[in-house]
């Protein structure tokens, strides 16, 4: 069984983000080992891109402070290491295919497989696009987190028949950011891929209470947030250890009993 | 291989919130542009709103002066709304409001596409909204308070670059959180599948005009057609019909700003490298780590860092060239045609004048070449004014 899978065998999950380099490396590693500590199933790192189009307000500005402070793909590669020197949570990045394309897919992958990054989520590239990665991916052993949305309807059988690690259902239209409300039937959603797999489905995008990660773990396999915990990281910046880790732990809680 | 391919250019690396939306555009696409009752009601507004066809003239002055083939000019600025953006925003638009679309959304650099989407927004009736970086905002803001007076709203992008990439971004944004009754007309031959395909094809009456026009008047095909690239609309639709016609020459005008050998030029063509963004994989100013170079032009029209993946086809499989041309170029000509000619062209399209320019001198006189003059420059004479030196507020 991969980590990705054991991550969910064991109720339901929480999955935190940040994006890495925000507000440098040696915090970002710090932070990732505060929220396993806090109970984070999955730890989703963002590797910062210049033009990050799904994302809102809040990761944008994070991609910025980190790429100002000089994150490169490497230098995310190196984050890794150091959490790999003390933890074996599963890792998930989260990027645009841009980076990746560039570092070359195979050179990529195969250092994804030599550092133990379990997973990667790549927002623009859609199930008709995969192809030129997902062979490279699967070679190295790491999983691509596919991702379904609102609008997606009959295709999401089709994605999630070839889905690998979690299937990641996007909770509302748009980019990603802290939503009072979350209106989709996702209900539907996670069941038109439950009837074709039996992976994992989280649901990420708009969760920021305990409250709402509460009820959309209830209706899924685990409950998905970034902006909430990057706002923070921007508030608190190289001192957020202690608030990520609150807030982590606020959250795991919520969701384990969903 | 995905659809909307041009080798290995192209694609559509967009969120899965937008796939569905970019399959029906296409399907609907499909069944449109065969269908004769569209069709005829494009061609009567390209007619009658836009002033079609667009007249070739020739330039005798700038021709005698260079010494060598015969300059024509495409006049895209005596197109209504003053530049070639209306052929595609007629077509978009039009098939948005069949697909029943009731709101349209776009980018804009210099803001003659933004201008050209307010305007067919009002002749629809439909809501717009256009989305323009901050620097653009500011230094075209004539075209801002026309876009309002045609009913628009504009939205001054303050991320990023605070230009056209930046736009982009957040049209693209907006219109994944919006997609039901909202269409993104996208202004260039870029982006996801089928943007760059559609764009071209409702651009692509720039060059089928001009190919027949100047078989009636020389009996013979020009040497060369040039037209200015920033993502590559004009261009595109410029060269389709002569892609066929090996002989000839396709030549494309890239801005090189302040020189391809600083950091201060959008010539993507010149140094950029293979890349996948804006939901295509084609060539991109980019850094060592693939991350989107700042790029800069005295044009916002060009400024943009990236390219259509058509254009990079193109050129990769040696039908087309690419040449950058300084701002110093581009203003020089601009300057030249306005004193030889008596018309005032955009800045945009002052890139392929300068090309023209340099070219023509050693040409044969019994050849001619086609400049696209896309747009008009009243948008520029301020911009002009104060790169001579000359303090002008609109």
């Amino acid at each position: 069984m991969s980590k990705i899978r054991q991550a969910f065998s064991h109720g339901k999950a929480f999955i935190p983000f940040l994006t890495a380099g925000d507000p440098d490396a040696e915090s970002t590693v710090k932070f990732i080992l505060a929220m396993q500590r806090a109970g984070a199933d999955i730890v989703e790192i963002g590797i910062p891109f210049s033009d990050p189009t799904a994302e809102g307000v809040v990761i944008q500005e994070a991609n910025i402070r980190a790429l100002s402070n000089g994150m490169t793909v490497e230098g995310v590669f190196e984050i890794v290491k150091k959490v790999r020197e003390q933890s074996d949570i599963p890792l998930v990045f989260l990027t645009y295919i841009n980076p990746v394309f560039h570092y070359g897919y195979e050179r990529f992958f195969a250092k994804c497989e030599k550092l133990g990054v379990d997973g990667i989520i790549i927002p623009d590239m859609p199930f008709e696009e995969k192809g030129e990665l997902a062979p490279v991916a699967a070679l190295h052993g790491v999983d691509i987190i596919s991702l379904i949305a609102p609008t997606s309807h009959e295709r999401i059988k089709t994605i999630a028949k070839d889905a690998t690690g979690y299937v990641y259902a996007v909770s509302s239209m748009g980019v990603t950011g802290v939503r009072q409300k979350i209106e989709t039937d996702l209900e539907s959603m996670v069941g038109l891929a439950r009837q074709v797999t039996d992976i994992p489905v989280a649901i990420g995008f708009g969760i920021s209470t305990p409250e709402q990660a509460a009820k959309m773990a209830g209706i899924s396999d685990g409950a998905i947030v970034g902006s909430a915990i990057v706002k923070i990281i921007e508030k608190y910046g190289k001192d957020a250890e202690q608030a990520v880790y609150d807030y982590t732990y606020s959250m795991k809680k919520a969701v384990s009993k969903a | 291989m995905s659809k909307g391919r041009y080798g290995q250019f192209g694609g559509q690396y967009i969120s899965e919130t937008l796939m569905n939306e970019l399959i029906n555009l296409e399907k609907q696409y499909e069944f449109y542009k065969n269908d004769q009752k569209f069709n005829d009601e494009l061609n009567g507004l390209l007619k009658t709103y836009a002033g079609r066809p667009s007249l070739l003239y020739y330039a005798d002055r700038m021709t005698k002066d260079l010494g060598g083939a015969k300059i024509y000019l495409k006049r895209e600025d005596l197109n209504h709304t003053g530049s070639h953006k209306i052929n595609n925003v007629l077509g978009q638009v039009l098939l948005a409001k069949k697909m029943g679309k009731t709101r349209v959304i776009a980018e804009t650099g210099a803001g003659q596409h933004g201008v050209a989407t307010a305007t067919v927004a009002a002749l629809f009736g439909m809501e717009c909204e256009i989305f323009m970086g901050k620097v653009d905002t500011d230094r075209q803001a004539l075209n801002v308070y026309r876009m309002e007076l045609l009913g628009a709203k504009v939205h001054a992008v303050t991320s990023g670059t605070q230009t056209l990439k930046d736009a982009v971004n957040e049209t693209m944004r907006e219109w994944s959180s919006r997609v039901n009754d909202t269409h993104y007309v996208l202004g260039s031959v870029m982006g996801p599948h089928p943007f760059p395909l559609m764009v071209r094809d409702f651009q692509s009456v720039i060059g089928k005009e001009a190919r027949a026009e100047i078989l009636q008047r020389e009996g013979k095909l020009p040497a060369a057609v040039l037209a200015c690239v920033g993502g590559g609309s004009n261009a595109m639709g410029m060269f389709h019909a002569f892609v066929p016609d090996s002989g000839v020459k396709l030549i494309g005008c890239e801005a090189a700003g302040k020189g391809i050998d600083t950091d201060m030029h959008a010539a993507t063509m010149a140094k950029g490298t293979l890349g996948i963004f804006h939901g295509m994989k084609s060539y991109f100013c980019q850094d060592e780590n693939g991350q989107i170079a700042p790029v800069y032009s005295i044009s916002a029209g060009l400024d943009y860092p990236g390219i259509g993946p058509e254009h990079a086809y193109l050129r990769d499989s040696g039908r087309a060239t690419y040449v950058p041309i300084t701002d110093d170029e581009a203003v020089a000509a601009f300057e030249y045609l306005a004193r030889t000619e008596g018309i005032i062209c955009a800045i945009e399209s002052a890139h392929a004048v300068a090309q023209a320019i340099k070219i023509a001198p050693e040409m044969d006189k019994n050849d001619s070449i086609i400049i696209c003059l896309s747009g008009r420059g009243d948008k520029d004479v301020a911009a002009i004014a104060r790169y001579r030196g000359v303090q002008i507020y609109e």
